[in-house]
């Protein structure tokens, strides 16, 4: 059997045994600046324009939800089933999908709407990175599959960066079995290194916070 | 050096369009990263590279155990881990598995282990359909070559090639404008992505303490090959693994930068097996292929094990006067540019092609560059070594031991050195370039191909001795 072979060529390889334990790992190097939330939300706002991506300011749900009407008017959308986007009211939205736990319905919807609303469970300030951890409440599909996404994500979830992000989550496995950063429109340089927004992911990525 | 890469190496020198596309693509790549490296965009990537650079050895230094803790871990998650020694058992797990839940369409996301063991010509072999799903790479396919560059796969080819691809493949009106290439591109692969049977993706970093598959990309069909088919097979190098998900607060912020100069890339997917309870999507089934073909075999090597560090960045290649010459198709095997010179005599032996080592000057800018410390001239002089101890074994190489046995007695006897200078400066012509007209018994067989790529200096009227005699 190949497992054993190849655990026993590195064991050999490497002059260990079977079962010997090892020496601590250097420690994990995790620095977090000490950055207020007034930085960290303008210089997460200019990574994303950096990227072509959208930013907006809602002092209130009401003015989020206002925002989001606007840009989806005349537009399919489907929005995740988070509880800040009821809370909003933007689930409620007219010509907005919402509260669907089908799989099969879910994915044909996503595959026909012109707009995904999600939340996110954290930013990145230093990135502009969206932190998106799969649950019952936040499917894979509704930030990928339509052509453009939207995030609603309330103030205090934005942090300075990855290393306080994995020092917050040290272990996303126990939470999830997929947690995404989404950086930006999704991209390609691959044909004459001329860059194009939109090719298998949203071309388009709009980001509110609220508060 | 084999005939084959000599061929390949003078067809590229000699294609002046193909030199301006891999010379405009490697510099811009190159200053994209120059620029976010900098010490004022990154103040502490040094202090990242060593770290990265100390995790890696410490992990392949107890790869068992990481690779048992991983596969616990998986396993936690109600994912499943299979160990393959090269691409036949590779292959066949796949081809058993797709039996086994009568699958027959596959998506596949880009990874250079599986270009590694020809996984696609393998599966098709057997009546699957297996289509890559990255731009770049789903233009290869349509035109049977391999990747030019590990993150610029069709580098090499022009909107025009990619007009003619997709016509005669696709079935679309020719269109040469990239965008409407690229929704084209999208429109036929979101009809493959939401009819596929299994996902088969790659993995930019196995995380042991976490049983999770790291991948990093811009497109967003990595997301949709893993989370849209119900089956999702990662197929991963054994040396790909680290040991905490918090060594990913490292490595994220080197591999963005160094390949294409983005703090981070657009997706950045953790993956931890099958979906849970409750989640709407995700696959239902979840494997890890660890792949060893031929990796354990650097093991022992204290000196060369730290070429399995590499995380595929390509940084190496854009830096290298070498790749930016002679291109990514003139080198033997999948990987090209420094680390293809690096791996592939390790994982294909030495005589793979015994030149591969030698096609470098020892600059050491793809060491410079390297976000996890490689010494890479330092690995490309121990191969050196380890092929000409190949030569002497099968006692090759003689000629060039009894020239270079008396170039070092020249050498230790200064007075016969001073009048061997005399007698060249004498009879040589006073133009550069002479020792093209050397005389024609010495023009030949290898000593042919030595001088037709170096010239001298036009022998001075006194030699240095001289001039510090009469100071």
């Amino acid at each position: 059997m190949s497992r054993d072979n190849i655990l026993h060529r590195i064991r050999t390889a490497l002059g260990r045994s079977a079962g010997q334990a090892v020496a601590d790992p250097p420690p994990a190097r995790i620095r977090i600046p000490d950055v207020d939330m007034e930085k960290r939300i303008s210089t997460m706002f200019a990574a994303i324009e950096a990227l072509a991506g959208k930013t907006h300011r809602a002092a209130t749900p009401a003015d989020a939800r206002a925002l989001v009407a606007a840009a989806i008017e005349g537009k399919s959308a489907v929005a995740s089933n988070v509880l800040f986007l009821a809370e909003c009211g933007i689930a409620g939205l007219s010509g907005v999908r919402s509260g669907i736990a089908d799989r099969e319905e879910l994915r044909a919807l996503c595959a026909a709407a012109d707009v995904g609303i999600t939340s996110a469970d954290y930013a990145l300030a230093d990135t502009g990175s969206l932190v998106m951890i799969s649950s019952p409440r936040e499917a894979r599909l509704v930030s990928l599959l339509p052509l453009a996404h939207i995030a609603v994500v309330p103030r205090d979830r934005i942090l300075t960066g990855l290393d306080e992000l994995f020092s917050i989550l040290p272990n996303p496995a126990e939470a999830t079995s997929s947690m995404v950063l989404i950086t930006g429109p999704s991209r390609t340089a691959d044909i004459e290194q001329i860059l194009v927004r939109g090719v298998h992911g949203p071309g388009q990525i709009t980001v509110v916070v609220v508060g | 050096m084999s005939v084959e890469f000599d061929r390949k190496i003078h067809n590229t020198l000699a294609d002046a369009n193909l030199q301006l596309a891999i010379y405009t693509a490697t510099a811009r790549l190159k200053d994209k990263r120059s620029e976010t490296v900098a010490p004022d965009a990154l103040p502490d990537y040094q202090e990242l590279r060593t770290q990265a650079n100390a995790v890696k050895k410490h992990t392949i230094e107890n790869l068992d155990y990481y690779l048992e803790q991983f596969e616990r871990n998986v396993e936690a998650h109600g994912g499943k881990v299979v160990y393959a020694k090269d691409g036949t058992e590779v292959a066949d797990f796949v081809l058993a598995l797709a039996k086994e839940k009568g699958a027959r369409r596959i998506v596949k996301s880009k990874s250079m282990t599986t270009e590694e063991v020809d996984l696609n010509e393998r599966l098709e072999q057997q009546g699957l359909e297996s289509v890559e799903t990255d731009l770049g790479e789903y233009i290869i396919q349509l035109a049977h070559e391999r990747p030019y560059h590990i993150v610029a796969p069709a580098l090499h080819l022009t909107r025009y090639d990619v007009a003619d691809l997709f016509t005669k493949w696709l079935n679309v009106p020719r269109e040469t404008v990239i965008e409407k290439q690229t929704a084209i591109a999208r429109a036929v692969l979101r009809q493959k992505f939401l009819a596929a049977d299994i996902g088969i993706s790659g993995a930019n970093f196995l995380v042991a303490g976490s049983g999770a598959v790291v991948l990093v990309e811009n497109e967003g069909n990595i997301r949709l090959t893993t989370s849209a088919p119900k089956i999702h097979i990662a197929i991963a190098g054994i040396e790909k693994m680290i040991p905490r998900a918090q060594d990913l607060a490292v490595f994220l912020k080197l591999l963005g930068r160094s390949g294409t100069g983005q703090l981070l890339t657009v997706y950045t997917s953790f993956l931890s097996g099958p979906r849970r309870g409750g989640e709407i999507d995700g696959p239902d089934e979840f494997y890890v292929v660890l792949l060893d073909n031929g990796r354990t075999r650097l093991l022992p090597d204290r000196g060369k094990r730290q070429s399995l560090y590499c995380i595929r960045c390509g940084a190496c290649l854009n830096a290298c006067p070498v790749y930016r010459k002679i291109g990514g198709h003139s080198f033997p095997w999948v990987y090209s540019g420094p680390i293809g010179a690096i791996i592939t005599p390790q994982f294909m032996g030495v005589s793979h092609e015994p030149a591969l080592p030698f096609a470098s000057s020892l600059c050491g800018a793809c060491s410079e560059v390297c976000p996890v410390k490689i010494d890479l001239p330092k690995v490309l002089l121990e191969l050196r070594s380890d092929v000409k101890k190949a030569e002497a074994r099968d006692h090759r190489g003689r000629m060039e031991k009894l020239a270079f046995r008396a170039f070092a007695w020249l050498m230790t006897h200064p007075r016969l050195y001073e009048m061997a200078g005399k007698l060249a400066a004498a009879v040589a012509p006073p133009d550069s370039g002479w020792i093209h007209s050397v005389p024609a018994p010495m023009n030949i067989g290898p000593l042919r191909a030595w001088l037709s790529q170096r010239d001298l200096p036009p022998a001075p009227a006194r030699s240095f001795r001289e001039m510090w005699r009469r100071r």
